[in-house]
């Protein structure tokens, strides 16, 4: 690999560009006529002007990409996370180029961006799956028999819902034979589907991920992420490793994620995701993401290992660098994302002129961002300004230099989330490590109501 | 009789229409409440319903689908009534 095209913006290509310069790599960033000064088009080596500000006419725009791709001679192109990250069709395009995809083949994107063949893999692979039905349901009989072998409370969930939408939670039968109807109605007016399929409902669910590397052959896990503070299933903050996980636990849930990993003979970086119960310590696949995530930076912290540097080794046809025997767990890491939204306006997105930014310093603290003094955050993309990772000996330790560090922050022009996080991270719940994924607007919800507003 | 223009009060890209193969939330001739969606802006990923403001009828609509406006920019106008 010798020039690699960058094709994402913000502070994954900023990350991006810096793993590919230590490895004497050269690079092309792509930008939208919004991003003519943003800094990863500042820091590349050469740059590509790929179209409009608005992403589904830049960013998104497969062709201008791959033609900017073969325009310049780059022999591989990186997708970052979001994006075109997770579409098939562009890692075939590339690779149809004759240039290297940084990621998983399109085969592997398309087979885990398909819910029902994804559980297939993970049910070949011995990987626990929620318990439900396996498809849509046909008729209350259905219904009913498999919500009686999943085991109630049960979730009817819209076949084309996501992200949350589309989810009526019943304790049992006669619940079930009343909500069945509306909830079929309510997916067809919503989803153009009336499409629904029942599933165990876990209360205070966690999200934990794990990190999962492959080169073809040879296939480890980096650990694990605890993912539960969430607002509106955006993740806010995430740690590494997961508080209170037990020991059993978390081998059974690294070792599931290894084997689905295996049974995909899965090349590159990859996440698995679990719903983990911690009423019965019982954990669940939900989904395998195929990329970088934008939480990466937990897990570097605590294994010592450059995640990005390996997906360009790794993509560049060399094995893996270490070996499941040479991953060691040092301490714990907290990222929190610091988003340019209003807090007090119901987190409403808070594009400007960053006429000041002054980042948290110190030991053991890490930022990552596209941002820096004077530049704009433009209207047309997230709201994530920067990401503030720490880490320490102990989670105690960590969770006081978040504290310190959210205090460093300063930023004018746009407003933040700093100080809404700040109030998060002293939650006497978090600091004991008892969250879930609900946890965080259950709270909010309760300050409002009391009147608070810390 | 006299206009109100519906002002966009966000940065952003504006949609006419809730979503690609829908119809437009309104059209010119179309009689609209305060309270009644005329557009959505999307600022950061996150969409913002754009209210009429006044009751009336739309004589003329400013902004097309899918363009950029900022915040303040005309929208539509309509004819208080």
């Amino acid at each position: 690999m010798r020039k690699l095209l960058v094709a994402n913006r913000g502070e994954i290509a900023v990350r991006i560009i810096r793993a590919a310069r230590e490895l004497g790599i050269s690079t092309v960033a792509v930008y939208s006529e919004a991003d003519q000064e943003a800094l990863h088009v500042r820091m590349a080596d050469e740059r590509v002007l790929i179209g409009p500000p608005a992403a589904s006419r830049s960013y998104l725009n497969m062709d201008a990409i791959v033609t900017a791709a073969v325009d310049l001679g780059a022999d591989a192109v990186h997708p970052g996370y979001g994006f075109l990250s997770e579409r098939a069709e562009f890692a075939q395009k590339v690779t149809d180029a004759r240039v290297t995809f940084v990621g998983p083949s399109a085969r592997t994107i398309r087979l885990m961006g398909d819910k029902a063949r994804a559980r297939s893999a993970a049910e070949e692979a011995g990987v626990p799956t929620v318990p439900g039905s396996a498809g849509p349901v046909n008729g209350l009989p259905e219904a009913l028999a498999a919500a009686e072998q999943a085991g109630y409370p049960v979730a009817i969930k819209a076949a084309a819902g996501g992200g949350g939408r589309g989810i009526r939670v019943v304790a049992d039968g006669a619940e079930l034979t009343e909500a069945l109807p509306v909830a079929q109605a309510e997916a067809q007016a919503a989803f153009g589907s009336g499409l629904v399929y029942i599933e165990r409902f876990v209360e205070h669910a966690r999200h934990i991920e794990v990190q999962v590397f492959g080169d073809g052959e040879n296939f480890v896990h980096l650990g694990e992420r605890e993912c539960s503070m969430q607002r509106r299933r955006q993740k806010v903050l995430e740690e590494a490793g997961a508080p209170g996980l037990p020991e059993n636990v978390r081998n059974a849930m690294t070792d599931a994620a290894v084997a689905l990993a295996k049974v995909a003979a899965y090349t590159g970086a990859g996440t698995v995701e679990f719903l983990y119960d911690p009423a019965t310590e019982e954990f669940y696949f939900i989904e395998m993401n195929t990329r970088i995530q934008v939480e990466h930076p937990v897990t570097e912290m605590v294994t010592g290992r450059d995640l990005v540097r390996e997906q360009l080794t790794v993509a560049s046809g060399a094995p893996l660098s270490f070996a499941q025997s040479d991953v060691e767990f040092r301490g714990h890491a907290i990222e929190v994302r610091l988003n340019a939204e209003n807090p007090e306006f119901a987190f409403m997105p808070s594009p400007g002129v960053l006429s000041a930014m002054r980042m948290p310093g110190g030991p053991f603290v890490r930022i990552d961002s596209g941002f820096g003094p004077g530049s704009e955050v433009s209207p047309f993309y997230d709201s994530l300004l920067a990401k503030i990772v720490v880490w320490s000996d102990t989670r105690a330790s960590a969770i006081a230099r978040m504290a310190r560090t959210l205090d460093e922050v300063e930023v004018e022009g746009v407003v933040t989330t700093a100080g809404f996080m700040r109030t998060v991270i002293d939650i006497e719940e978090f600091r004991e490590g008892r969250y879930h994924t609900t946890f965080l607007e259950g709270w909010m919800a309760g300050r409002n109501k009391s009147g608070g507003n810390a | 009789m006299s206009e109100h223009v519906v002002q966009s009060p966000l940065p952003g890209v504006f949609y006419t229409r809730p979503a690609p193969d829908k119809e437009p939330f309104v059209e010119v001739g179309s009689v609209v409440s305060a309270d009644t969606t005329v557009g959505l802006v999307e600022v950061m990923k996150q969409f913002a319903e754009v209210k009429a403001g006044a009751s009336g009828t739309v004589t003329r609509i400013h902004a097309e689908n899918e363009s950029i406006i900022g915040p303040g920019d005309g929208i539509l106008t309509i004819e208080k009534g």
